[in-house]
């Protein structure tokens, strides 16, 4: 009896172990972040060296984001569940390691205040689509699954508060083109596809405007 | 530097908008029956432009809304577990196929089986209290019960009184017969698949700073033993026309009823009828009882065989009692 508790201690320390081993290393992934990983453009490039990225471009705040989310996103454009002409070629050579330290050194960054100024009309209506949705067209509120005022909630439902507007428009566009489909359960494609352009326009506006916590989590 | 520039090139082209092309998913909610009547509950957007409705009127609405959307403000008052009204009334308790709660208004007073007398619309919601929110209801003629109740009204507004031919009203679409064949296990497979990643492998939703974003379906935080969607047909029907979130119709019957069965056969707060004994308290309410797990075996143990009233320090609440008209 007793010894076959040693045997399971031992298999459980082994289990913990691997899960240590597969975590993401802050330091190698800002090294990767900053410097690229030898075949493709370092994340910095487009990201910023604050992880704020650049709304005008469309490239995406990574500061603050969850790591898994983050990681899975980088395993989706290699397998192509999400398409991207530009994040494709450039994670492509990337290991296991390298995408959970890249993801754990963006997660790890606080997100920086990028907060979009809009039209008082236009954040009005993006407010009601991220905290009441529109039910009459089946689209409920981002918060109802992206958590308390659109701060992200755990790996699948990213934080959208402090997002670049642009960035919002693109994807909810991408979802609709059948570009993106890398949703858990295609949790996102339905909503994505019933939203009209204009409410498109004015829930990335909205969402834009507000500022991230410290951290995202 | 080649290369960030073909980089700004690539996200420009990329950038054009989108047009959705195909529904690729579609919104499968069931028709109205011939000479059913249709309801378009008002909006709150209709609430503020409604100029015949009295200001001190629409604050009490919006109290009761707000109430409505919240109702975790009162955790520890009215609510014990973790749910709001909006839990399974959603869209604002406005949306057909998702329990409406305008009828309410438009049908009671009336004999309710549950309770065996009848019952009044303020009766009715401090049902909603006892069980599905495992609290203690606001008190009969309180305000908070009156804004609530005025938030009700209001939803039915246009509607006909006593009307009982409703389209999308309740949780019974899929009928009140569980198929044949169901199990724990094809349901934990369903689970799984389609529930988890919201609501948890082990069914315990998710918060996000103390804040409810996905409830719990069984446990402590969950709706107790009494609350109607402890009902396996209640839960099949809520499920198949109102998840995966946004996915309205997306799971099978087949897979809704054993989903339900699979949620349904697991622990959760007391029953606040409960005698002392679990397959005693399902006799004397066999005929909520008969369409649910309780008080039977299931994996070994007794459903509800237990003292655990959960979040809430009673068993059952002063102002749930029976009437005599005599």
């Amino acid at each position: 009896m007793l010894k076959l508790n040693w045997r399971l201690a031992l298999a459980s320390a082994a289990l913990c172990s691997s899960v240590v081993q597969a975590q993401g290393v802050v330091a190698d992934g800002q090294q990767v972040a900053m410097k690229g990983d030898g075949s493709g453009a370092p994340c910095l490039a487009c990201h910023g060296m604050d992880g704020a990225g650049n709304n005008a471009a469309g490239f995406p705040k990574l500061a603050g984001l969850d790591a898994d989310y983050i990681a899975k996103q980088i395993r989706d454009y290699n397998a192509g569940t999400r398409v991207s002409g530009v994040m494709q070629p450039n994670v492509d050579n990337l290991t296991e390691q390298q995408i959970l330290d890249v993801s754990a050194y963006y997660a790890s960054l606080p997100s920086p205040d990028t907060a979009v100024e809009a039209e008082a009309s236009l954040l009005a209506s993006g407010k009601v689509l991220a905290t009441r949705g529109d039910w009459d067209h089946y689209i409920p509120a981002c918060e109802s699954c992206h958590g308390p005022d659109s701060q992200g909630m755990g790996a699948s439902f990213p934080a959208l508060a402090g997002q670049h507007p642009t960035y919002i428009k693109q994807q909810l566009n991408a979802w609709r083109n059948g570009s993106r489909h890398n949703d858990p359960n295609q949790l996102m494609t339905g909503v994505a596809e019933r939203l009209t352009e204009q409410q498109i326009e004015a829930v990335a506006a909205y969402l834009g405007s507000l500022s991230a916590k410290a951290g995202g989590q | 530097m080649r290369t960030y520039t073909l980089m700004l090139i690539t996200t420009a082209v990329m950038a054009a908008p989108a047009v959705a092309q195909d529904v690729k998913v579609p919104i499968n909610l069931p028709e109205p029956k011939e000479g059913q009547y249709v309801h378009q509950a008002p909006s709150v957007d209709d609430l503020m432009t409604d100029e015949s409705i009295n200001p001190e009127l629409r604050k009490v609405i919006l109290k009761g809304r707000d109430m409505f959307m919240n109702t975790q403000q009162f955790r520890g008052k009215y609510v014990f577990n973790d749910m709001n009204c909006k839990t399974c009334h959603m869209g604002e308790g406005r949306l057909n196929w998702s329990g409406p709660v305008w009828p309410a208004a438009t049908t009671l007073p009336d004999y309710r089986g549950k309770n065996k007398h009848v019952n009044s619309l303020e009766e009715r919601i401090a049902g909603c209290f006892a069980y599905s929110m495992n609290g203690q209801p606001p008190a009969y003629g309180s305000d908070d019960m009156l804004a609530l109740a005025a938030y009700h009204q209001w939803l039915a507004r246009k509607a006909p009184v006593y009307e009982k031919n409703i389209a999308g009203r309740g949780f019974r679409h899929l009928g009140n017969k569980i198929p044949e064949g169901v199990s724990y296990e094809k349901g934990q497979a369903v689970y799984e698949a389609n529930c988890a990643i919201c609501h948890g492998a082990d069914g315990q939703g998710q918060k996000k700073d103390g804040k409810v974003v996905f409830p719990p379906l069984w446990g402590d935080g969950a709706y107790n033993w009494g609350a109607g969607m402890t009902r396996i047909f209640t839960a099949a029907s809520f499920i198949k026309n109102n998840m995966p979130l946004s996915k309205p119709g997306s799971l099978t019957d087949d897979e809704a009823w054993n989903v339900a069965w699979f949620i349904n056969s697991h622990e959760r707060p007391q029953d606040p009828r409960y005698t002392g004994d679990a397959r005693e308290t399902r006799e004397q309410f066999i005929g909520f009882h008969k369409h649910t797990r309780y008080g039977t075996e299931v994996n070994g143990k007794v459903l509800g065989q237990h003292d655990n009233t959960g979040g809430k320090p009673f068993l059952k609440p002063a102002n749930l009692k029976p009437r005599t008209f005599e």
